[in-house]
């Protein structure tokens, strides 16, 4: 693993998408191909079950460190990263290497979670005594939750392209999906064969980036198709040899969790592929993402909740047709045929829709027909030129969403609490009060937005200010107001002030503001009641 | 109580003397130099003969201050007061008070790992203890000097070889100085910003062997320089000038991965002029002290070890000293910046 290691640390020590890439491929051609794919799984974030209990890990810690319970606690309340904070505490002296390979190290990690809760203890401990500081370190990332290194999908695809002379597209389709590096080979993964697993596999979604130009600069309009940006789940429905498969765009295997699309294995033909978004809809009327949340956290699928809650997928894009690979046509083709497919489908108007075009003479036009998405139950618009070619990832130019202004609601901070990773150590994490009469309630929290330089003027101020702290986190003397932006606002029975928010951030810190002129709880509702 | 903790700084009424006090008083005893333990604005000073240029570089030419040095005792009102190597940093003192058999240690900030420059911290058997808690956690382990030193000259010889400029970050007052001599003899130029070198200059340092900074010194030298400048300077345009360079960063809290990233470091060199867990751990069990007054750093959590795992009385003190601030401009810095530019 040793190799894995220099590996993290030199992506971990660049900023530079060059080196980053240039790095993954030296290692991709230095390293052994049974160990390239655990790399490859662990850096896309196909990784393997946790072998064991963080309790577990935890108290053997606090153990071979000789410490009580609560001070491991702090330690890592101090640390925030649970695999760091174990290896501060074990203080490793060792400075040989470890021979053992990556592949041979994952391999035995698996075997691992079936040994009784002494033989693991062992094992682990038989690594923690031996190893050299960051081996450690990488050995308790892959023990412990998230492992995660500062490099995207589309950089390791990119080496890979590189490192193995196959083009950058056909990487990602082929390692796109739900493959598992201790049952297939680096091999057989980069062997076109259209067989076995490969049969549900998705294509890599086209993302947008948001709207930062001038739409006058995008030149004629007439160049552009303009859809709704909608707000529920990116897909891709895969109707291949007769069987169904639903992706999402994490890249989860969802086709169990919708029992409406059961219908097309008979209703599409065989090699179809579309992209849309699935979305709770009752007689024509988008309903609102809550709803949609409900559903898809349902543990157990009742008739009851599918018949209140129906999903359909509404379709923007053909990825392909009978069985072909249509991402290098242009949209405007693509469109062509997804009508044809759809429209002339069963299940049109039953479980799929066609996403509306929209039409403007002018882009002076398009202002209005965002404003009116959220009407709509939509988030604002989409961008698309029409010759575009089904891209991988995220590019620029082709494609841009364009939503609707966010709400905002000034806001007093009044608790506060460390944050973890890079945040670690600093309070970062906050949460927020309105007026209620005389009364400052909170009712949401938020962790970003602000800059690493207000981050740390902030976190200097709450050290000062701190009222009472209780456990982690700190109540602070009502002082600054902020400025939280939020895409949508919903009752909440599970949260104290009724309300919930979607993704709430901090948009501006207002020091222009005195305390007095945060919003009120009836403000709150008065949007709630507004949007629902 | 020979000594008491009051809203002005640690107070011994029976001589009549404060020691670090962070608001103006009469008599005031100065474990060290650092800004946050002297304060300006007292009538007299006492502290230890090195202290003496920085602390009248730093608080004023013409402050009332009497030197003394270790181990050698004077005596206010019965009061029995010597001071003795705390290892910080050049001239840093315990303070040691004996008045009808009670004994109390100030530790003021301390180290007990030896760095190759400062007086070695040495433990004083007492009764009464108050020590910092800077790093008070069993997370830090401090490297031993010469592998650090060797590792930070490594860095800048890899660095320098690829024709990069190293820009080292540290303290102008005690962190710079552990560079410096870590330095020594490498055989590139050496950049030291003017905080620093007016430090060095009042703790009579030899600064011929470097450069002092002024606009434009790095076009005027040809090939990669190393830098050493203090935190303030992370970020600060001037830097601009030394590109292609990689920044290194001195600090104990280094040895957390959060904080090398956010301070944007090439490279974290876990160098400090504090005690790690271990030496926190050492030094109060060697002064035999029953009683244990945990001051700056992570005092709760060191006071509620020091109960539990030893049976001491330890207790928090709330003080306005600071420890080793990461994110904190270094006291003069701001100001010889002005100077220098």
């Amino acid at each position: 693993m040793r190799g894995f290691t220099d590996l993290y640390y030199e992506l971990d020590a660049t900023t530079k998408t060059s080196s980053k890439v240039e790095t993954l491929t030296r290692y991709f051609l230095s390293a052994k191909p049974e160990d390239s794919i655990w790399a490859i799984a662990l850096l896309i974030g196909n990784r393997p079950k946790r072998p064991v209990k963080t309790n577990d890990l935890k108290a053997w810690a606090t153990e071979l460190a000789g410490i009580p319970a609560w001070l491991f606690d702090d330690a890592y309340s101090v640390v925030g990263d649970l695999a760091e904070t174990i290896t501060l505490l074990i203080d490793s002296q060792s400075v040989a290497g470890s021979a053992t390979g990556l592949n041979e190290l994952m391999q035995e990690l698996q075997t691992i979670s079936v040994l009784p809760d002494t033989g693991k203890k062992e094992k682990i401990l038989s690594y923690w005594r031996v190893l050299p500081p960051r081996e450690l370190y990488i050995f308790n990332k892959l023990i412990t939750g998230a492992f995660r290194v500062g490099v995207s999908k589309l950089l390791v695809f990119k080496a890979l392209a590189k490192a193995y002379g196959i083009d950058e597209k056909v990487i990602a389709h082929r390692f796109i999906g739900n493959w598992k590096p201790d049952t297939i080979s680096l091999t057989d993964l980069l062997k076109e064969d259209e067989t076995g697993d490969t049969i549900s596999r998705p294509y890599p979604f086209c993302l947008a980036y948001a709207l930062d130009v001038e739409l006058e600069s995008l030149g004629s309009i007439e160049e552009w198709q303009i859809e709704r940006k909608y707000d529920g789940i990116r897909g891709q429905i895969i109707v291949r040899r007769g069987e169904l498969f639903v992706w999402s765009r994490g890249e989860e295997l969802l086709t169990d969790k919708f029992p409406e699309f059961g219908e097309l294995t008979s209703c599409l033909p065989d090699g179809t592929v579309i992209d849309g978004e699935i979305l709770p809809i009752v007689d024509g009327q988008i309903r609102s993402f809550n709803q949609m949340q409900k559903r898809t956290t349902r543990k157990a699928l009742t008739k009851k909740i599918l018949q209140e809650i129906p999903l359909k997928m509404v379709c923007y894009d053909l990825l392909e047709k009978d069985g072909k690979d249509l991402r290098d046509l242009p949209l405007q083709e693509r469109r062509r045929s997804l009508e044809d497919i759809v429209v002339g489908s069963k299940a049109w108007h039953s479980s799929l829709e066609l996403a509306p075009l929209l039409h403007a003479g002018a882009w002076s036009e398009l202002d209005a027909l965002r404003n009116d998405a959220k009407a709509v139950g939509c988030e604002g618009l989409m961008l698309k030129r029409k010759d575009s070619n089904y891209e991988t990832g995220r590019k620029r130019g082709k494609w841009w969403k364009w939503k609707v202004d966010p709400y905002s609601i000034d806001a007093v901070l009044i608790y506060a609490q460390a944050g973890h990773g890079r945040r670690a150590n600093l309070f970062t994490d906050y949460t927020f009060a309105v007026w209620d009469g005389d009364v400052l309630v909170p009712f949401t929290k938020a962790y970003s937005g602000l800059t690493d330089k207000e981050l740390i003027e902030l976190d200097a101020w709450i050290k000062r200010n701190t009222i009472e702290k209780f456990g982690p986190v700190r109540s602070v003397t009502p002082h600054w107001v902020f400025e939280i932006a939020f895409e949508g606002i919903n009752e909440s029975p599970r949260h104290k002030s009724g309300i919930a928010l979607r993704f709430p951030r901090i948009s501006r810190w207002r020091r222009d503001k005195a305390l007095s002129e945060a919003n009120t709880k009836k403000d709150l509702l008065n949007l709630l009641h507004a949007t629902s | 109580m020979l000594l008491q903790f009051d809203k002005d700084g640690i107070y011994c009424a029976q001589a009549g003397v404060y020691i670090d006090p962070w608001k103006p008083v009469d008599k005031a005893i100065i474990t060290h130099a650092h800004s946050d333990h002297a304060r300006w604005g007292s009538h007299s000073y006492l502290a230890h003969h090195d202290s003496g240029n920085i602390l009248r570089y730093r608080l004023g030419a013409d402050i009332q201050l009497q030197t003394i040095g270790y181990q050698e005792p004077l005596t206010i009102n019965g009061v029995r007061i010597s001071l003795h190597p705390a290892g910080h940093i050049i001239g840093s003192s315990q303070v040691r008070l004996e008045y009808q058999g009670e004994v109390w240690v100030v530790s003021g900030d301390y180290k007990v790992m030896p760095d190759g420059l400062t007086t070695p911290f040495e433990p004083v058997p007492c009764h009464h203890f108050v020590t910092e808690s800077t790093f008070g956690l069993p997370i830090y382990h401090f490297p031993e000097a010469p592998d650090l030193n060797a590792s930070l000259v490594d860095w800048c010889l890899r660095c320098l070889g690829s024709g990069k400029s190293c820009i080292l970050i540290g303290y102008s007052l005690g962190k710079a100085q552990r560079i410096l001599h870590a330095l020594e003899g490498i055989g590139f130029p050496v950049i030291l910003h003017g905080a620093i070198y007016n430090t060095n200059d009042a703790l009579g340092w030899n600064n011929e062997p470097y450069v002092r900074y002024s606009a434009g010194i790095g076009k005027s030298i040809r090939g990669p320089v190393i830098v050493v400048a203090p935190p303030s300077a992370v970020g600060s345009p001037w830097l601009r000038q030394f590109e292609p360079y990689e920044l290194g960063v001195c600090s104990g809290w280094m040895q957390l991965r959060g904080a090398r990233r956010r301070r944007n470091a090439d490279v974290g060199f876990v160098m400090s002029d504090h005690a790690d867990w271990r030496g926190l751990n050492e030094a109060v069990l060697a002064t035999g002290a029953e009683n244990i007054y945990v001051t700056h750093g992570y005092k709760s959590i060191f006071a509620k070890w020091l109960s539990g795992q030893y049976g001491l009385n330890a207790q928090t003190v709330d003080t306005l000293y600071e420890g080793e601030a990461l994110e904190q401009q270094d006291a003069d810095a701001g100001r010889e910046e002005g100077a220098s530019t």
